[in-house]
């Protein structure tokens, strides 16, 4: 096995994560005051999608992580993807063949 | 006491392997977090596809900006968090205290702000229930919704909080005892991806539950 472990990352990594996370924190605070219509919750997802992998990579060293501890991670995404899209497939369609009571 | 926690375990093969065991373990303690708070991110995702207008315009009566500050705080945390794990790995037993207080003092101003946002809920009767009222709401009735998500998912992330901040008291008196270095610091590593990963859930419930429909933008 590599010699994972014993990585040290350097201080000005996480000096660089920080200032990007604290920028993009007021960057959308301030543009979710912008009418962009639907487009305003795609827009914050996507920064805190970005910001969050931006965490787990480097301030919990997912990046410099052994392959099964990365699995690990990917399978938990993956779960939490499929209990929120099947559920809302299900959802967002039930429109379609007039389910009474919708 | 160092040299009890340091011993490897007679069931581990070296050092390394021992500690990939901790960090294989922890992780799959947070999948199942991540379960905890999928269940109400889904909740949620739900009761706002069902009641946009509501959603929208309880949403508006929390706070952007002292949302943004709080969030500010608490990516401070995380990075005083990281540091204090930086010097636990080359063994600057002073700095790792330092940083553990600062993250500790940090996590403390979050749940102070927190603490005002919840008061100025209660002032407002906006705590669902049989007192709610949401003046000026689109949906007052389904306004609850909101704050029931609010309150949920803002509560249980505190309730994270909370028992991380026992955690790092624990942590600061064994670092103090120096009984962290560079052969060993497991449990300030473990505590570290448990702190970052509440950073995490908090950077999805502030755009959530503070940014919805902000402009205005849906009433047009």
């Amino acid at each position: 096995m590599a010699d994972h472990t014993h990585h040290i990352v350097p201080k000005r990594v996480y000096f660089a994560v920080f200032t990007a996370l604290i920028v993009l924190t007021w960057v959308t605070a301030w543009i979710s005051t912008v009418d962009l219509g639907r487009m305003n919750l795609v827009v914050a997802l996507s920064i805190a999608v970005f910001k969050a992998s931006l965490v787990v990579l480097f301030f919990m060293h997912i990046a410099y992580a052994t392959k099964l501890t990365k699995m690990i991670v990917f399978s938990g995404i993956y779960w939490l993807i499929l209990l929120l899209f099947i559920t809302m497939e299900d959802i967002w369609t039930r429109g379609w063949m007039g389910v009474p009571g919708r | 006491m160092a040299s009890q926690s340091t011993a490897l375990q007679h069931h581990f093969e070296n050092a390394e392997q021992q500690k990939d065991a901790s960090t294989i373990g922890m992780w799959v303690f947070l999948v199942t977090e991540i379960m905890f708070f999928g269940g109400l991110f889904l909740a949620y995702m739900v009761y706002r596809q069902a009641y946009p207008a509501a959603f929208a315009s309880a949403s508006n009566k929390t706070d952007l900006w002292l949302g943004a500050a709080n969030t500010t705080v608490l990516i401070c945390s995380s990075l005083t968090m990281a540091l204090a794990v930086h010097y636990a790995s080359i063994g600057k037993k002073n700095l790792i205290v330092l940083f553990l207080v600062l993250t500790l003092l940090l996590g403390g101003t979050f749940l102070g702000v927190k603490s005002v946002e919840y008061h100025d809920k209660w002032v407002h009767h906006e705590i669902p229930g049989a007192n709610f009222e949401c003046e000026g709401c689109a949906d007052a009735q389904h306004a609850s919704l909101f704050f029931a998500c609010y309150f949920g998912m803002t509560g249980l992330h505190a309730t994270h909080m909370i028992i991380g901040i026992f955690i790092i008291l624990y942590l600061i008196v064994k670092a103090r005892k120096g009984d962290y270095g560079p052969e060993w610091h497991t449990p300030v590593e473990m505590f570290g991806l448990y702190w970052h990963f509440v950073d995490i859930v908090w950077i999805f419930l502030f755009p959530l539950l503070y940014l919805i429909d902000r402009s205005g933008g849906l009433k047009g």
